[in-house]
């Protein structure tokens, strides 16, 4: 009977990781529908990219305020973690704080790091929640957060102010428990662990009975762990995601110079074939080449765009920096790169969704073009980088804008008249404009 | 105007057996549009006035496809590419020099893929490096102590890390540089990259040269300094639009140099 909580907390451990392992795999599976791109190369630039950006927050600091706020809730988690190390390991063999024995004095300056961590924590989620829901901030109130975004980013406010309470009142009443010298609690003596913050949190406890002391450390610690195993959980549906994609997303990211585009291949083919004086337009195809796909030219769907941006299409944290320096969207028109980065997950999704549902692609006749993103956001689009730039973690929504663009022009011929115009000159005149090349050289003379 | 400008091309440096230092790839908007026009001859002073011994390809150059790449039509950008790099190529053209970002961008990054592999280098960049060597000199002259403020091009800044050789050259004329709130890194676009410059913009409450120019005529300057063609026009516009066109110029980098000395 004594071994009781011990399985029940192996058996929670196992169900929270293995469901949220299942989930992990079905986004693998999901980033694996886009196309293959090889980012394999210059693998030191890639680790110190990642380093700096991703571990080193270097672009969160870019805005002050939200950045040091972020960078406490990081640091914050992260410290705190190696706790979650302790309970887990106090949890399937049933010790009470096991490391406290082995690390002395470093153990108490570790928990009285914990809760000081733990309480700036509360105060910047806090000022998160002020800032998000009554400042009026622009990237916070837009219309593209209506609805799950919203309140998606308000849930975990709410989760990480419940885990860090009931961090500091399991910490609180354990104190208490301690300094009475109850049995399980006791440690000949001795305190293990400091506690500068719940202490205070401890007072309204004091005048309790052990056995309710007890009962309320018991439930904060199981309730602690199991919040931790939900929030884990929870990441595969939120914005949240970010705190583990981040990473290989910053690695993944381009590092050829931001105003390089791709170079379609497909197309390269095709025009050196018609510059070919010898190429015969009437000979068979090669048999090798007939067994590809006929590829569509950029994209249309999520299954047109590349690994990399469906890596960032899940990474996205819709924070709205780029939408905030998007040069079309603060002149108001429909483009908004955060919408771009969360249609792009939406669809991704409701694709995953079938193929979890069906077992495999069935076509559902919708698209990522016309059934999320129209034209005239992606029209509106200047190139500029601005959103690309703004970006804390690496994500590109400007290569995505350009695939469909490609696929309206090359597959649908769909370009906006006066563009068709333009391109008609640079075809006919070698300019954008109609006058004629031989008059290239005409200001010398003038 | 009175013309004594030295614009030799390709073509007769070739005829007389020899190579020179540098191709200048003028692109549409110097070769054709009025006010780009005057970029180009500004610059092509300053050339003449080093000695550079640079060529243009006059009627044989054509589009780098820039347009047409951010339009979506790979298609004809590589059609473009393609015939360009075949005439660059044959001239065994290694360096270049552009006073357009657009054409800069296009033909340092998306040629070389496409079989065209060259040194390029914006005008400001070059103007710098002639400064260096000590084969121009340029002093405060007429815009000494007149407030500047310059304008980051999308496709030199954000695009290709270029940010420092411009206001190094407006330093050697001894402005007062002034910086716009959103500069560098975070510098706003004028509005017409991405074939925006050929279209009608998408409907909105504001055009966006019209909130790059305001947020220029905010710093109090009497010139705002491009290193772009295109943005040249959007801002150019922008003042006209806020009734500012006595008070306040639009002046390419290379005009600045070139003004300054009466060249």
């Amino acid at each position: 009977m004594e071994y009781i909580p011990n399985i029940i907390f192996i058996l929670l451990l196992v169900a929270g990781i293995g469901y949220f392992a299942s989930n992990i795999k079905k986004i693998i599976r999901n980033v694996k529908l886009g196309k293959e791109v090889d980012r394999s190369d210059r693998k030191g630039e890639r680790f110190a990219q990642m380093a700096r950006i991703a571990l080193g927050q270097s672009k969160m600091v870019k805005r002050p305020i939200a950045g040091f706020l972020h960078i406490i809730v990081y640091v914050g988690f992260v410290i705190i973690n190696i706790e979650v190390l302790e309970i887990i390991i106090d949890g399937i063999t049933g010790s009470h704080r096991i490391f406290a024995p082995y690390l002395g004095g470093v153990y108490d300056f570790l928990i009285a790091t914990f809760e000081i961590l733990a309480l700036l924590v509360l105060i910047t989620v806090v000022v998160f929640w002020i800032r998000r829901n009554a400042l009026n901030i622009k990237r916070f109130t837009m219309g593209e957060l209506k609805g799950w975004p919203k309140n998606d980013a308000n849930y975990i406010l709410y989760f990480e102010v419940v885990l860090m309470s009931l961090f500091l009142i399991m910490n609180a009443t354990d104190f208490i428990l301690q300094t009475r010298g109850v049995e399980g609690y006791a440690h000949a003596g001795e305190i293990f662990g400091s506690f500068p913050v719940s202490q205070f949190v401890a007072i309204p406890f004091e005048s309790m009975a052990d056995g309710t002391l007890i009962a309320i450390e018991r439930t904060a610690w199981w309730l602690h762990i199991a919040g931790i195993l939900v929030f884990l959980n929870y990441l595969y549906w939120s914005k949240h995601l970010h705190i583990m994609l981040a990473f290989p997303n910053v690695y993944f990211a381009k590092l050829t110079p931001q105003g390089k585009f791709t170079n379609m291949e497909a197309v390269t083919k095709e025009v050196k074939m018609m510059m070919d004086p010898d190429a015969d337009p009437f000979a068979a195809p090669d048999p090798n080449e007939m067994e590809e796909d006929p590829a569509s030219l950029g994209a249309a769907d999520i299954f047109d765009l590349n690994q990399v941006q469906l890596l960032n299409a899940y990474t996205c944290t819709e924070c709205g920096r780029c939408t905030s320096e998007c040069p079309a969207n603060i002149t108001g028109k429909k483009l908004s790169p955060r919408k771009i980065m969360i249609d792009t997950r939406d669809r991704l999704e409701e694709v995953g969704s079938i193929i979890n549902k069906e077992g495999e692609w069935k076509d559902d006749g919708k698209t990522l073009l016309n059934d999320y993103i129209t034209t005239e956001e992606l029209w509106a689009c200047t190139t500029c980088n601005a959103c690309v730039e703004a970006c804390p973690i690496g994500i590109d929504p400007l290569s995505i804008i350009m695939e469909m663009r490609r696929y309206l022009v090359l597959e649908n011929s769909a370009a906006p008249s006066e563009l068709n115009v333009t391109m008609g000159n640079i075809e006919n005149n070698g300019a954008p404009w109609p006058y004629n090349q031989m008059d290239r050289l005409n200001w010398a003379n003038e | 105007m009175s013309n004594n400008l030295v614009v030799p091309t390709a073509a007769e440096f070739i005829a007389q057996g020899k190579q020179p230092e540098v191709l200048f790839w003028v692109g549409c908007s110097g070769s054709f549009d009025d006010r780009a026009k005057k970029i180009t001859k500004a610059f092509v002073k300053l050339l003449n006035k080093a000695g550079v011994e640079f060529a243009v390809l006059g009627a044989e150059e054509s589009c780098t496809g820039d347009p047409a790449k951010r339009a979506g039509n790979e298609f004809l950008f590589q059609m473009q590419a393609m015939m360009n790099i075949e005439v660059l190529n044959g001239y065994e053209i290694k360096n270049i020099v552009t006073a357009c970002p657009h054409c800069f961008n296009t033909l340092k990054n998306e040629y070389p893929e496409l079989g065209g592999n060259y040194e390029v280098v914006h005008h400001t960049q070059f103007l710098k490096s002639l400064i260096a060597d000590g084969r121009l000199k340029i002093e405060g002259g007429k815009f000494k102590g007149k407030k500047i403020t310059y304008h980051d091009p999308c496709y030199l800044g954000r695009a290709n890390n270029e940010y420092e050789a411009p206001r190094e050259l407006l330093e050697k004329l001894d402005v007062a540089l002034v910086e716009m709130k959103r500069s560098r890194r975070n510098g706003l676009c004028c509005g017409a990259g991405g074939a925006q410059m050929f279209k009608e913009p998408e409907p909105g409450n504001k055009d966006i040269n019209i909130e790059r120019t305001d947020e220029a005529i905010d710093t109090g300057a009497d010139i705002i300094a491009a290193g772009c063609p295109f943005c040249n026009t959007m801002m150019t516009d922008g003042v006209k639009a806020a009734e500012k066109e006595e008070k306040i110029e639009v002046l390419d980098i290379a005009e600045l140099i070139a003004n300054a000395e009466d060249l």
